[in-house]
Formats: structure tokens, C-alpha cells, sequence
């Protein structure tokens, strides 16, 4: 092919590449309101994609309440993660419910999240779930216990939790069920190296993890409590063994401080404490934060149930275990990597 | 790009610029949209992987698994590139220069794998080539399956490179070089394929970029395992999970830099290889 070859001043395209980097430059310095533009009076939720369909049942509800006649939604859903860093790069939103803690509190520093959200009566939590082993229909390998996941005939699928939040929890709940079970440290870490090694597929997040179990790679996926029950409702033939010991998984709610509709965006907060919307909650499988309520419904009490705050809470927990360059399961990912 | 068949360039147009050098909008627009597009985001992106220091730039880029994740994301992406330049060619050649019933639709499905979300991509290949194909063939969760993908994904990059190519080559050459008593291997090797290397070249260019960042067709059936399946696009979405956007923005700085000397490369063996066809 031949190319004409244009002779251009150099000035032209310099001039212009300046230019730009000039209207870019501006546009950020203009960029504190922020751009994205809800309809008036409408309340923006930034939710992670799990408690979609609830919500879909929980906003006409709310709506129906005097607080909530003639609220306006504006709904946002995906990654846990991805829907805080939204947030923070100036997404609009009045109330946010993700995954886990350090999501939200990620936005107090920036002013985004009141630093006592986690302080109200159920300590910002929404609703709960633990984490369980969903197996193939019939047990047939017969797992019950996190020692059963370290067998040499076992395969193991979990979210990656370097690149899942969500995933975290199973993590955290195989490490301290071995605590609880008189372990010392050392050989925890030593379990979990032997779990790791039993993980056919490191999943991106806790639904890619599902498919590849219904897809009908490994024996044991360890997902949380809702999803499993989701996609067996879904049609997807697996059950559910709760271990005796594990980890309750808590989700977080937070009104914002940057909201368009705060007032009502407080209100929608406290329907969603209130038993009927608890019961939505529950009946999408999620455990209801209200005792009463969790009362009416079936879910298996596990004797050795245990929180993050066991662990240290967040803030200690996360670096410890997941930074991803020096946490624990950085190291156990190098020492199977580089065994391999 | 060379991805439609009948696009040629046009150098006589007036309006944006012309080739006498005082039309101004043409390159100015060009400039003012490259700024903003590709100039402005890359500058952003080595700002945020220098801005920790040359020391924690070398220390994110060599941690064991980035390297690792960085060593097999380019190992994939060169097998694959060396197959579909091989497949592609073939392709375009059957489009172009063979008869069949269906040949126009054949012709439209190649553009397909860019139509197609690539989780999409992944879930499919997945349910085809997973523990539960319908063919009996499991790659999922080995490297085999970052390949798949790959070639997947990449397909249209050479067939569309090669095809106009092709379409314009003068059959006069190949049947003076037959009728002078060469065999169809001699025609192929002396007259068609280095009229065809510059085409294959930039698509295998085109090819290998985009698979350096490839991530949603590759995250589902690779099973990111590090060290072993774990491309670099997963190892990095890991560190933006992670809150590490210097670390994610150090091993896209690798890429990057080495998709673009990549890049540079087969621009020149291009042109030599189209200055050497040229007669003396």
C-alpha cells in the first residue's frame, strides 16, 4: 500500500494535544458537583447485585408506606467493590448496600459515609447469611466439616478472595473453624495452604463460581448461604450443607451524606429495618437482622457460629489475610505457585 | 484499520484536509480527538504507576505472580497470534478466492467474535469446552482454555487484515509465474505470501494487542489459578479489588509498553518487507 505523505506544521497537532490536556484539565477542576443527574426528589440506591431482586419487591413496599408516597428511585446494581469505588469517584447516591464493611467504610474518609454509620442498633448490618458448602445432590462424597475440603478425592471452587470481597468470608470461615476447633495459628495457615491446593478454579466472584459449579466442575463450592438457596430455586441441582462451624456473613447499609434526597433516603433506611421488609429479605434467603423475624423462618442455627469481629474485625483481618502482595493468602498462593 | 473489505483510502478529499498542506481541521480534529481518547488516559495511567517511585514500580512488576501472570498473558498471546495468522490467511483465502454455497454469510459471521460481549464469549466456550461438553472436549481451567479464547476473540484481525489484500492482487502475476513453469507451492511461496505478509503482520499486531488485555471472554474458563492460569487483566483486577491501583497500574504499564515495542516491531518488519517488494 502506498501512503501520500502529508506535511503538516508540527505546531498544529502540538497546539491542539495542548489544547485538549487544557479542556480536560478544566473539566476536572469543575467536576465537584457532581455530574451524574437524578430526576428531582428521586433516591438513588447503589446496591451490589445480590439483593436485587428483594429490592425489587422492597421499593413498591416502601413506596406504599406514608414515608415513602411518591419517593422516586433511581437503582444501581453490580460488584460490591466496583459500586464503592463508583461512589467514590462521584456516583450519586443516598443509600448504599453492599457487600461487606470495608466497602462502606472505604467512603468515610472521603466524606461520602458518616464515620458512625456502623453504630446504629444492628451496627450498620442489614441483613446476614453464613457461609455453607453447596454440594452435588445427594452429598456423594459426603462433605460435612472444612477438614472434609482438604481430601485428596475432593474439588474445591471458591470466588478468588484477592479479586471477590465476597469471598473473604469463606476464607475467614475456614481459618477460624480450625481455630475454634483447639488449632493453633500456625496450623490454620497450614489448613488453609492444604484447602488452597484443593481449589480447581479461583473464580473472579461469587456468581462466575456458581456457574462454574453448575457447569459441573468440582465436588464443593463454598458460596454463601443466599446464593446457594438462589440458584437451587433457580433450578440448579445442588444442596446445602451448613458446617457446624462457620462465619455469619454480614451485609451493610448506609445512608450517604452526598445525597440529592436524604431525608427520604433515612426513611428508606428505617422501612428496611422494619419486619415486613425483613421478612422480604428473608424470603429472598437472606437472614433477617431482627431476632423476631428470624425466628419465624427455617434457617439452621450452626453451634459454632462466628464473626469477623472474632477475627480481629475488618480492619485487622483484611491487610492480615488478603493484602494482595504480603496477606497470608498471597503467600500460600506462592508457595503452591511456585511448588507447582 | 482494515476491517471492512471495501475500504480504501481516499486521498484526494478536500474537505477535512487536503494533501496540498493548508487545510487545518482534519489534523487538528484528529489531534484534539487522540488527545482525549488515547493521549490523556495513557498519560494518566504511567502518571499513576511512576508516581510511587521507580523502586515501587520494579517491586509491583516483579512480585512472583504478576510475573507470572505478565509471562503467560504474552506466551498465550504469541501462540495464539502465530495460529490465527496461519488460520486467518486461510480463511481469507477460502472467502476470497473459492466458491461455495453460503459464502456471503460465512463472509459476515467473521466479525461476530467483536459483536459478541465477551463474557458472553466465555460462558459459551465454556458450556462447549467445559466438564460438561457436548463434544467430550474439557480445556476448561488449563492453559489450553486462555487459548481458546484468545483465538476466539481474535479471529477477525488477520481475515480482515489479509482479505482486501487479497481481493487486489493481480491474478495476472500468479498465472505469468505459472505459465513460466512454477507449481502451485512455488506460486504461493515467491507471489502471493510476500504480497500477503504486510496484511498478516499488521493483523497479528492488531491481534496480539488486544489479547494482552483481554479479560472477560479469558475469566471464566481459565480459572485464574496463579501461577497457572492467571492472566495479567485477572492479577490486575485483583489489585484494583485490593485497593492497589499503583500495582494494577505498574503490571498495565508492562503491557502497555510491551504491546507498543510489539507494535513498533511489526511496523518495521512491515515496511521493510513491502520496501523489499517493491521494484528496484
Amino acid at each position: 500500500m502506498d501512503h501520500i505523505r502529508h506535511r503538516r506544521p508540527l505546531g498544529v497537532g502540538a497546539l491542539t494535544i495542548g489544547l485538549s490536556l487544557a479542556i480536560a484539565g478544566g473539566a476536572v477542576a469543575q467536576d465537584a458537583a457532581p455530574s451524574f443527574e437524578a430526576a428531582p426528589g428521586a433516591l438513588t440506591l447503589v446496591a451490589y447485585t445480590t439483593p436485587r431482586e428483594a429490592y425489587e419487591e422492597l421499593i413498591p413496599l416502601f413506596q406504599a408506606t406514608p414515608e415513602g408516597q411518591g419517593v422516586t428511585f433511581e437503582e444501581s446494581y453490580g460488584p460490591s467493590g466496583d459500586q464503592s469505588r463508583a461512589v467514590s469517584a462521584g456516583l450519586a447516591a443516598d443509600v448504599l448496600a453492599l457487600a461487606l464493611w470495608p466497602d462502606v467504610e472505604r467512603l468515610v474518609e472521603a466524606g461520602i459515609v458518616a464515620p458512625d454509620w456502623d453504630e446504629n442498633e444492628y451496627g450498620g448490618i442489614i441483613h446476614d447469611s453464613v457461609a455453607v458448602f453447596a454440594v452435588r445432590p445427594g452429598n456423594p462424597k459426603g462433605i460435612l466439616t472444612w477438614e472434609d475440603l482438604t481430601r485428596e478425592d475432593v474439588v474445591v471452587i471458591t470466588p478468588n478472595p484477592i479479586t471477590s470481597g465476597g469471598a473473604q468470608w469463606n476464607i475467614l470461615a475456614a481459618y477460624q473453624a480450625q481455630i475454634l476447633a483447639g488449632k493453633t495459628e500456625e496450623e490454620a495457615i497450614d489448613f488453609l495452604t492444604r484447602l488452597a491446593s484443593r481449589v480447581a478454579v479461583w473464580d473472579r466472584g461469587a456468581r462466575d463460581a456458581l456457574t462454574t459449579f453448575a457447569n459441573g466442575q468440582g465436588d464443593v463450592l463454598i458460596a454463601y448461604e443466599n446464593e446457594a438457596l438462589f440458584a437451587r430455586d433457580a433450578g440448579v441441582p445442588l444442596d446445602v450443607v451448613v458446617p457446624d462451624a462457620t462465619i455469619l456473613i454480614e451485609n451493610s447499609l448506609a445512608p450517604t451524606l452526598i445525597g440529592d434526597a436524604p431525608v427520604q433516603g433515612q426513611a428508606f433506611v428505617d422501612f428496611l429495618y422494619t419486619p415486613d421488609a425483613q421478612r422480604v429479605y428473608a424470603r429472598h434467603h437472606f437472614r433477617p437482622v431482627l431476632p423476631e423475624v428470624l425466628a419465624e423462618f427455617d434457617f439452621y442455627q450452626p453451634p459454632q457460629l462466628f464473626t469477623v469481629a472474632d477475627l480481629g474485625g475488618w480492619p485487622e483481618a483484611r491487610p492480615r489475610f488478603f493484602d494482595p502482595n504480603t496477606g497470608i493468602m498471597a503467600q500460600i498462593f506462592q508457595t503452591l505457585g511456585i511448588g507447582s | 484499520m482494515t476491517s471492512a473489505v471495501d475500504a480504501r483510502p481516499d486521498h484526494r478529499s478536500g474537505v477535512l484536509g487536503s494533501y496540498d498542506g493548508r487545510g487545518f481541521m482534519g489534523p487538528g480534529l484528529a489531534a484534539l480527538y487522540l488527545g482525549l481518547i488515547v493521549l490523556i488516559p495513557i498519560t494518566a495511567l504511567i502518571w499513576q504507576s511512576v508516581s510511587g517511585g521507580l523502586d515501587s514500580f520494579l517491586t509491583a512488576v516483579t512480585r512472583p505472580q504478576a510475573f507470572a501472570a505478565i509471562t503467560l498473558t504474552f506466551l498465550m498471546s504469541l501462540g495464539v497470534v502465530l495460529i490465527n495468522a496461519v488460520m486467518g490467511t486461510l480463511i481469507a483465502w477460502v472467502l476470497v478466492r473459492d466458491d461455495f454455497p453460503g459464502k456471503r454469510l460465512v463472509n459476515s459471521l467473521i466479525d461476530l467474535p467483536f459483536a459478541l460481549p465477551t463474557i458472553v464469549t466465555g460462558l459459551t466456550l465454556l458450556t462447549l469446552y467445559g466438564p460438561r461438553s457436548p463434544f467430550g472436549i474439557n480445556v476448561a481451567y488449563a492453559p489450553a482454555a486462555i487459548i481458546l479464547a484468545l483465538l476466539f476473540v481474535t479471529l477477525p484481525f488477520v481475515v480482515r487484515s489479509v482479505q482486501p489484500v487479497l481481493l487486489e492482487l493481480d491474478r495476472d502475476m500468479e498465472e505469468a509465474a505459472a505459465s513460466l513453469g512454477a507449481g502451485p507451492g512455488t506460486v504461493v511461496r515467491r507471489i502471493i505470501l510476500p504480497n500477503l505478509v504486510p496484511a498478516i503482520l499488521t493483523g497479528g499486531a492488531l491481534a496480539f494487542a488486544r489479547c494482552i488485555g483481554e479479560f472477560g471472554s479469558v475469566v471464566l474458563i481459565s480459572g485464574n489459578i496463579p501461577f497457572r492460569t492467571e492472566v495479567a487483566s485477572v492479577y490486575i483486577m485483583g489489585q484494583v479489588e485490593a485497593d492497589q491501583p499503583g500495582e494494577a497500574a505498574a503490571v498495565s504499564l508492562v503491557l502497555l509498553v510491551t504491546s507498543l515495542v510489539l507494535l513498533v516491531t511489526f511496523d518495521l518488519v512491515r515496511r521493510r518487507v513491502s520496501h523489499h517488494e517493491e521494484p528496484a
